[in-house]
């Protein structure tokens, strides 16, 4: 496998990450919801690695969380590591926005008041900013005449573009893209996703958040397979090309539950984070579920990616 | 002890808010016949051990005159307001679903009513209602109501266009059961704190319109009467008379409005985040 | 019983724009008509129209040879939205939302693998799959003789979408419950339908 692209110290790297809110419950009492309760991922420079699960599943906080924008009433912990130094506040400050990008789930976040160009140059009138944004437009199939326009004169799909724009024109590092393909036809879906593909292809490091599994195997490295909260499989892409190579029961049955591989599906749904099972959330839809499954299930190497499995080997042999 | 939350500490601030008012409501309307009473050998005493807010021209103690004053303000308040608050409810709603005809109409009085400064719409309506007590209640109770009209009538047209009203349309059911199933429990949190910050805006205008003279006679006490005979005291060095019954009222006020946004944040529904 | 868009065009009030442009279409109630466009091709608003939401600048939307619009009351055309999240009354139990329904039969909610206690739940307790349930349940009511899904399984996960769809698809055949499904993904479209219409832009037919 891509071995190769994984050498030297990760871009970002996010060991045991987990998010909670404090919520008043009915009434005058609080208490936490951890929605994102064990997160792992490494991303390394020039590879798109994405993490995939159903939405309202708080992935999307994932990105708020490396980039410190969290709600005020959420609180993180784990370790974030970025180029082999924790990322703190200060440091996170400094590199936010230039080596640091986040692109946004949605094209509101960009300013209905002012004028494309000037917006992702941030007012800059450097000429040697706008020769570059003269050539990111031109790879983005963008007008030069677009730069004067204002955000409501452009289509859905070329704010998109505007967007990421507004990314590349920092050299940036560590990409992070939340949900970059809501409500999206597959064309432009793949045709957006592809633009991340190469950033990646240029050196930074890509992180994709998306709920959309067909998408990212498409275009991605690696899949990270997230589920009540927790990661609980990563996988090469190639894995996914058949089951057997995949880890994960739940991951397995993602696999026979797409309509081009027989479209079965297993009873239950994945639980909401206020009723979390005990130990492995799939537990309770796993026909292999065991007592054991209900303390501590580490997320562990396993075959080349990661799984938080405890029977992941003996799926493996009955196969 | 555990630290408060933030709702327990609202909580709190709302119970407190709530007994100050009805300590002043009680109080006053224990004390009508000393509030009355002279004692003219008692006049013009400053305030200390015997008459901690002193004594007027007539030996009238002023602590039992600013709480009657108070207490009567604050029902004229809470009935123009309740008065006002629902005639907003029932014309911003109507005006939002009873069609393009009604709507116009009722926009057109809203905008009119806002035209005319409240002082002397105020004055007018409780002049022609032959002053007194009704005058000055129908008065505030007419002046006060388009602003929270509006913004029901805002809140409601942009409450039909929410898919889970328009699904309910197509589930066959009636525009009442709509208005009563999912518009008013969406506007109740809405409703009742525009009620309670009228409040503050009918006592503040009662008392200036009793001040002004438009009001009550001097055998109802309201707040304003109080202040207002108590101004042409004060170039004579009688700070008191005008002081207290001031802050108490201005103090009321504010606890009025420290309810309505503790209630706010209580019912609320995106407070259970804080 | 046949459900028919005869003709039909509409262009948004606010800019004129047009979305459909003399669109005919017929789906019989024993029928699974997948619809396939880009987005911006008008596939909502022709759910919209089909589902009597809005009413076309012309032409007639015919049930039964009746224009829909004669309906009074239930709508026996019947659709799912996209996002669940803004199809149910944040302030309502989800039991509440249920009766909102026409006579919802348990086999139904049971089938849709609804839990006794998300009955007492309210919306934001609930997870995104499971709140689509509801609506789905809602949908089937007694009087639905037509159903519309709008890009229902988009934001699912592929296990939740496989094991709604196979209730949707044994339900409607058990009912003749016409069924007319909006998607982009052309295997999931290929596994539930029997035929496919393509909308062009400005709503001309390909086969």
């Amino acid at each position: 496998m891509e071995k190769h692209m994984r050498k030297g110290t990760p871009v970002l790297k996010i060991e045991h990450m987990n998010i909670r809110f404090t919520q008043y419950d009915r009434g005058l009492h609080q208490r936490e919801l951890p929605v994102i309760r064990d997160l792992d991922v490494e991303v390394y420079a020039g590879e798109m690695v994405a993490i995939v699960g159903s939405s309202g599943s708080g992935k999307s906080l994932l990105a708020h969380g490396v980039m410190g924008v969290l709600p005020y009433n959420a609180s993180m912990g784990g370790t974030i590591t970025y180029c082999g130094e924790p990322l703190d506040k200060k440091r996170l400050d400094k590199l936010r926005g230039t080596e640091i990008v986040m692109v946004p789930q949605s094209i509101s976040f960009l300013n209905p008041l002012m004028k494309i160009g000037p917006q992702i140059r941030k007012g800059s009138k450097d000429p040697e900013k706008k020769g570059k944004l003269r050539n990111i437009f031109k790879r983005y199939e963008l007008k030069e005449e677009v730069e004067d326009l204002y955000p409501f004169e452009l289509s859905g799909g070329m704010n998109r573009r505007v967007l990421i724009s507004t990314a590349m024109i920092e050299n940036p590092k560590l990409v992070i893209a939340d949900e970059p393909t809501p409500g999206l036809d597959l064309k432009v879906a793949k045709r957006a996703m592809t633009h991340f593909r190469e950033l990646a292809d240029m050196g930074a490091g890509v992180l994709v958040i998306t709920h959309d599994l067909k998408l990212a195997l498409e275009v991605a490295d690696r899949i990270v397979v997230f589920y009540a909260g927790t990661t609980i499989e990563e996988a090469d892409c190639a894995d996914f090309k058949q089951e057997e190579t995949l880890r994960h029961p739940y991951t397995k049955a993602l696999w026979r539950a797409m309509p081009e591989h027989g479209f079965q599906y297993i009873p239950g749904s994945q639980p909401y984070v206020k009723n979390l099972p005990k130990g492995c959330p799939f537990g309770p839809r796993c026909s292999q579920c065991t007592d054991e499954c209900r303390g501590e299930v580490p997320y562990r190497r396993f075959q080349g990616g990661m799984v938080r499995c405890l029977h992941a080997a003996e799926t493996e042999v009955s196969e | 002890m555990k630290r408060w939350n933030r709702r327990q500490r609202v909580l709190a601030g709302l119970i407190l808010s709530v007994t100050f008012l009805a300590v002043v409501c009680i109080a006053g309307s224990l004390c009508t016949q000393q509030a009355l009473t002279t004692d003219l050998s008692q006049k013009n005493i400053a305030p200390g051990a015997e008459h901690i807010f002193g004594t007027d021209w007539l030996g009238r103690d002023m602590l039992m005159r600013t709480l009657k004053g108070l207490s009567l303000s604050i029902l004229i308040g809470i009935l123009a307001a309740a008065v006002s608050a629902v005639i907003a409810l029932v014309l911003g709603v109507a005006s939002a679903t009873l069609g393009k005809t009604v709507d116009s109409v009722i926009t057109f009085v809203i905008d009119l009513v806002m035209g005319i400064p409240h002082m002397l719409l105020l004055i007018l309506i409780s002049v022609a209602m032959g002053k007194g007590l009704t005058g000055v209640i129908v008065g505030v109770a007419l002046s006060h109501w388009p602003s929270l009209a509006r913004l029901i009538r805002a809140e409601v047209i942009q409450l039909k266009e929410s898919p889970y009203i328009q699904i309910s349309e197509r589930l066959g059911k009636s525009k009442w059961y709509i208005v009563k199933k999912h518009m008013l429990p969406h506007l109740l949190p809405q409703f009742i704190v525009g009620l309670i910050l009228l409040f503050p805006h009918a006592i503040l205008h009662e008392s200036s319109i009793t001040f002004l003279g438009f009001g009550l006679s001097t055998e109802q006490p309201a707040i304003g009467i109080v202040l207002s005979e108590s101004m042409q005291y004060l170039a004579m060095g009688r700070w008191w008379l005008a002081l207290f019954p001031g802050i108490f009222l201005v103090a009321t006020v504010a606890v009025f409005y420290v309810m309505g946004q503790s209630v706010r944040k209580l019912i609320d529904p995106g407070s259970v985040h804080e | 019983m046949k459900l028919e868009l005869r003709d039909v065009s509409y262009r948004y009030v606010k800019d004129g724009q047009k979305i459909l442009e003399h669109f005919s279409l017929t789906v019989d109630s024993h029928e699974r008509v997948g619809i396939k466009a880009p987005s911006g091709y008008g596939k909502t608003t022709l759910c919209k129209l089909l589902s009597g939401y809005l009413k076309p600048v012309a032409g007639e939307i015919l049930l039964d040879g009746r224009p829909l619009s004669s309906y009074k009351g239930y709508c026996p055309v019947q659709m799912i939205w996209q996002q669940p999240e803004f199809a149910v009354n944040p302030r309502l139990r989800m039991k509440e939302v249920i009766l909102e329904g026409d006579q919802v039969e348990q086999r139904v909610i049971e089938g849709l693998g609804i839990e006794e206690d998300w009955m007492n739940r309210f919306p934001a307790e609930l997870s995104g799959g499971e709140l689509q349930r509801f609506s789905i349940a809602r949908a089937l009511g007694r009087r639905t003789r037509f159903l519309l899904a709008d890009e229902i399984s988009t934001m699912l996960d592929l296990i939740t979408q496989s094991q709604l769809w196979h209730f949707i698809l044994e339900e409607v055949k058990r009912r003749e419950i016409g069924l007319i499904a909006v998607s982009h993904d052309q295997e999931l479209l290929d596994e539930v339908c029997e035929r496919q219409v393509a909308l062009d832009k400005i709503g001309a037919v390909g086969k």
